[in-house]
């Protein structure tokens, strides 16, 4: 596998330094006033030229907010978030831009430097076209561009930032916004409905294959402020979209709030595949700074025959809270999670996912694999329910975790719960280090024990990389060696 | 709005009473253990499923009134309640008998203890300060959980087994819990196990009690395992229809001791079963089975703690439910492995099987692990029973319901098999047979 060997490479190739990302962008931003408010929450709904019910909706979630209490059942330990001493909204100073041309260069330059294609790749007659990916690049809280709009829009396809989908199609987005993960589902996705700036929004016509990857790439730049995206997908009946989320931020001593939400619509025979390749800042060895990605994803399998994937490979971010979750509410509908979480230094993941049953004969597979290094810790946490109505129901479930060294911890809490006598449920779950057979094997044929570990690591991720768009399956690859390194010796 | 979790319910005020009538009966002995044990549980109250330990038992909303604690019943009512229980009756043992949490000399083998072992009534040995005393309550887990403090508050009666070092008794000890009533009532026995270095004991505990009334016992088994020490324990929950039973085992295990412990519910409308495993020496095993039968309107919950705090430990757990009309089951496992704990082997596996009804099945095994080297893992499984192995069986000739109770025992004689008393494991599968041939 020639992906295992560019890991290895990688892996030499790596100064100390670990966080390739963490660089920051200079220019001039525009802010709201720091902290929350009504005020604040009509300012954001004012720059983004929102409808009055939209208002109206966020001004609701911010009153249930704050009566609600942050939760503190997941296994990880963080200094509580100031609410108020943050930004909630962030946008590069220059106005909306029509064309590539007109965005500052200092943001082309940033993604340019995180490897994110922001121009339209021309297609030459007569050569076969490249693999393509059209881009929303979201920088604090807005869009700053959005590749292939035009040639998406030829198939009926609608990617765009959602604050633009609110003015261009509010029916859609009043329709489905709020209808998987509901204003009042939890303390941040509660925050996140208030005061939520920009992400994207797609909708696939019926009977639609998308005719290239969508993807989503996420970046923090402004300090003190908190990212508070939402994403709506809807695959209208017969359609198939596949979806890239990626995310980074400057390495900063103090940590910054991510608090994002994303809601998928399947209806009918549609299917959705949503792979995020997760890196956000992770803090230094000392556990100072980092990102705190506290987000809620869920999709609606709400069709027959629908489906929807989740694959997931978490490296960044000082504290994860994360559960992408599938409710599957039509009949032989089927939810997917495939999930890596590598945890290094003093993170702590919390991560998992909830296949809750409610269709007659669905289907749900969740592959977990967890690494923890350094003095980490590592938690899977998932459902599993059958309905009472859900005959038939079927899961798999597996997850294992590894260890690489006796600093860190790997912890798996699973909950299954079968309410009908024709659901059949199987979980298993493993916890063990990495063999020493198979390295004293590589070490053998000359392989430095940071390979060998790279390469026994690869191997034990196998499954769920295999789920990845190609492009994605050998960015993780890196960025797992990468996350690993210095956890050997 | 008013935080209800606050407000007290009927049955915690009703506790609160009967414990400042209770505690003026008791020996002196532990009052001030006692008096804690009750305060924690007051500033606690009953779990709700907001607890997360108890999400699938709602204690809060099962416990409707306090029953007052059993005062200990005459002869003869005692004498009825003993010949009606029939619970490992077939097996050679020293018998102690309790009939609603109060031992019954008459009916009980104190006068042919074999050597090497002391018996001791668990009020005479409060009466007296028994030193032996200081071993109760053996695992800090346990002392942070409602039903064991409560136990702990009210305990009346129990034993003090004390097995000297090197001893290794032949004959089990048969614990005889019964009980018997027209109106509700409670009882908390507590059973402390002292084993010194290199003994080894058998115990047998069957519960018991009238179908039809709606009694509370809260049972408690400590154990203290010396260093190469071997535990064996058999346990059978046959309480009656409407009973709400609620059982703790916490023991410790020195180094390269073994305790195995088995499980077999069919009784009661709710029961839970904790059990509490501290590996404090190294290379200590254990095997924890449960086998549960539910049939409607029952609801039995086995929650296991093993908490691995030294190098080497084994654990295996094996839980078996058949669940059989609206029943609910619950297993909550836990496999903790702290940094020290290297080398430690666990497996945990809870499989049910629902026949074709309105069954649940509530599984949580989790795993929580700080040290690297380590091979750990749990399983659940739960569906209905395989359509091809009935079909196998069927089209040889058997009706569906003995195909299916074929099944049946097969699927729980795997949790059965480790039981190393022949005799307790006979009557085990006994019992299994008992209940597929009510059912068909």
């Amino acid at each position: 596998m020639p992906a295992v060997q560019d890991t290895v490479d990688r892996v030499r190739a790596i100064d100390v330094d670990q966080y390739k990302y963490g660089f920051e962008t200079t220019i001039e931003m525009e802010k709201s006033e720091k902290g929350i408010s009504e005020d604040v929450i009509r300012f954001i709904s004012a720059k983004k030229n929102e409808p009055a019910w939209l208002l109206e909706w966020r001004l609701d979630a911010y009153k249930r907010w704050q009566t609600m209490k942050e939760p503190d059942w997941a296994r990880v330990s963080y200094d509580k978030v100031d609410y108020n001493d943050i930004y909630y909204y962030a946008a590069p100073k220059r106005k909306s831009v029509e064309s590539l041309d007109e965005i500052d260069p200092e943001i082309l330059a940033t993604y340019e430097k995180l490897g994110i294609p922001l121009r339209e790749v021309e297609v030459l007659e007569g050569v076969a076209p490249e693999r393509r990916v059209a881009v929303d690049a979201v920088f604090d809280s807005v869009s700053v561009a959005t590749t292939f709009k035009a040639e998406l829009s030829k198939a009926g396809v609608i990617f765009m930032p959602i604050s633009e989908a609110v003015r261009e199609y509010p029916e859609l987005v009043q329709k489905y916004l709020g209808s998987v993960v509901p204003v009042t589902d939890n303390f941040f996705a509660t925050l996140n409905s208030a005061v939520f700036s920009d992400g994207s929004f797609v909708y696939i016509p019926p009977g639609v294959r998308c005719p290239m990857e969508l993807s989503t790439y996420f970046r923090i730049n402004e300090r003190d402020t908190g990212q508070f995206e939402r994403t709506l997908i809807i695959a209208d009946k017969g359609s198939y979209v596949s979806y890239l989320e990626g995310c980074t931020a400057p390495k900063r001593d103090d940590n910054q709030l991510h608090a994002a939400v994303v809601e998928l619509v399947a209806l009918d025979d549609a299917e959705i595949k949503y792979s995020t390749v997760q890196n956000w800042y992770p803090g230094d060895a000392q556990g100072k700074g980092g990102i705190y990605n506290f987000v809620t994803k869920r999709g609606d399998c709400r069709g027959a025959r629908s489906k929807i994937s989740w694959t997931q490979v978490e490296t960044g971010s000082a504290i994860t809270w994360k559960y992408p979750s599938c409710i599957l509410r039509g009949d032989d509908s089927r939810g997917e999670f495939y999930s890596i979480a590598v945890s290094n230094g003093m993170q702590q993941v919390d991560s998992g996912t909830k296949m809750i049953h409610l269709g007659k004969n669905t289907t749900s597979r969740i592959i977990s694999k967890g690494i923890s290094a350094g003095r980490s810790q590592n938690t899977y946490r998932g459902l599993v329910s059958a309905h009472k109505k859900a005959k038939g129901a079927r899961n798999f479930t597996n997850c294992d975790s590894l260890l690489i060294g006796d600093q860190c911890g790997a912890h798996t809490v699973p909950y299954i719960e079968s309410k009908n006598a024709s659901a059949v449920f199987e979980h298993e779950a493993t916890t063990s280090k990495i063999s020493e057979d198979q390295k004293f094997y590589c070490l053998q044929r000359g392989l430095s024990e940071e390979e060998a570990t790279a390469l026994i690591v690869n191997g034990f991720v196998r499954d769920v990389l295999q789920q990845l768009p190609m492009e994605f399956a050998v960015e993780a690859q890196k960025l797992i060696s990468i996350s690993l390194e210095g956890s050997v010796g | 709005m008013a935080d209800v979790t606050n407000l007290r319910t009927p049955a915690e005020t009703g506790l609160s009473k009967l414990f400042e009538v209770a505690r003026m009966k008791f020996p002196t002995g532990v009052s001030i253990a006692r008096e804690e044990a009750f305060r924690y549980f007051e500033a606690m109250g009953l779990p709700s499923r907001r607890v997360e330990a108890f999400k699938y038992t709602d204690l809060r909303a099962a416990l409707k009134e306090a029953a007052p604690p059993a005062d200990a019943p005459g002869a003869e009512a005692a004498h009825r309640a003993l010949d009606a229980a029939k619970g490992f009756s077939g097996i050679e043992a020293l018998r102690l008998a309790f009939v609603n949490g109060h031992l019954v000399a008459e009916a009980s083998d104190l006068g042919r203890v074999p050597q090497g072992v002391t018996l001791a009534p668990l009020n005479e040995a409060l009466a007296a300060g028994d030193r032996l005393l200081e071993h109760l309550a053996p695992v800090s887990q346990a002392r942070e959980n409602p039903i064991y403090q409560l136990n702990a508050a009210f305990m009346a009666d129990g034993l003090l087994v004390h097995v000297a070092a090197g001893t290794k008794v032949e004959a089990p000890l048969h614990l005889r819990f019964v009980g018997t009533g027209a109106e509700a009532f409670s009882t908390a026995t507590r059973v402390l196990v002292v084993l010194e270095a290199d003994a080894e004991l058998t115990v047998l505990e069957s519960h018991e009690g009238p179908d039809g009334v709606a009694y509370q016992p809260n049972d408690a088994l400590d154990v203290v395992i010396a260093d190469r020490a071997r535990f064996h324990h058999t346990r059978l929950n046959g309480e009656g229809r409407e009973a709400i039973a609620l059982s703790t085992i916490s023991a410790r295990l020195g180094a390269g001791s073994h305790i195995e412990t088995v499980n077999l519910v069919t009784g009661a409308v709710l029961s839970r079963h904790q059990i509490y495993l501290h590996f404090a020496g190294e290379d200590a095993t254990a095997t924890v089975n449960g086998a549960t039968m539910l049939g409607n309107g029952q609801l039995a919950d086995s929650t296991l703690l093993a908490d691995h705090a030294a190098v080497g430990g084994v654990s295996r757990e094996l839980f078996k439910t058949v669940i059989d009309g609206d029943a609910t089951g619950v297993f909550q496992g836990k496999i903790i492995v702290e940094q020290i704990a290297q080398k430690t082997d666990g497996k945990m596996k809870s499989d049910c099987l629902l026949l074709p009804d309105e069954g649940q099945m509530m599984n949580k095994p989790e795993l929580e692990i700080f040290a690297d080297d380590v091979a750990c893992g749990h399983g659940a499984t739960c569906g209905a029973p395989d359509d091809d192995l009935l079909f196998y069986l069927m089209a040889r000739g058997l009706p569906r319901t003995e195909a299916e109770s074929l099944l049946v025992q097969a699927f729980l004689g795997e949790a059965l098999e480790s039981v190393t008393h022949e005799g307790a494991r006979e009557a085990l599968i006994g019992e299994v047979e008992t209940w597929l041939a009510k059912r068909a």
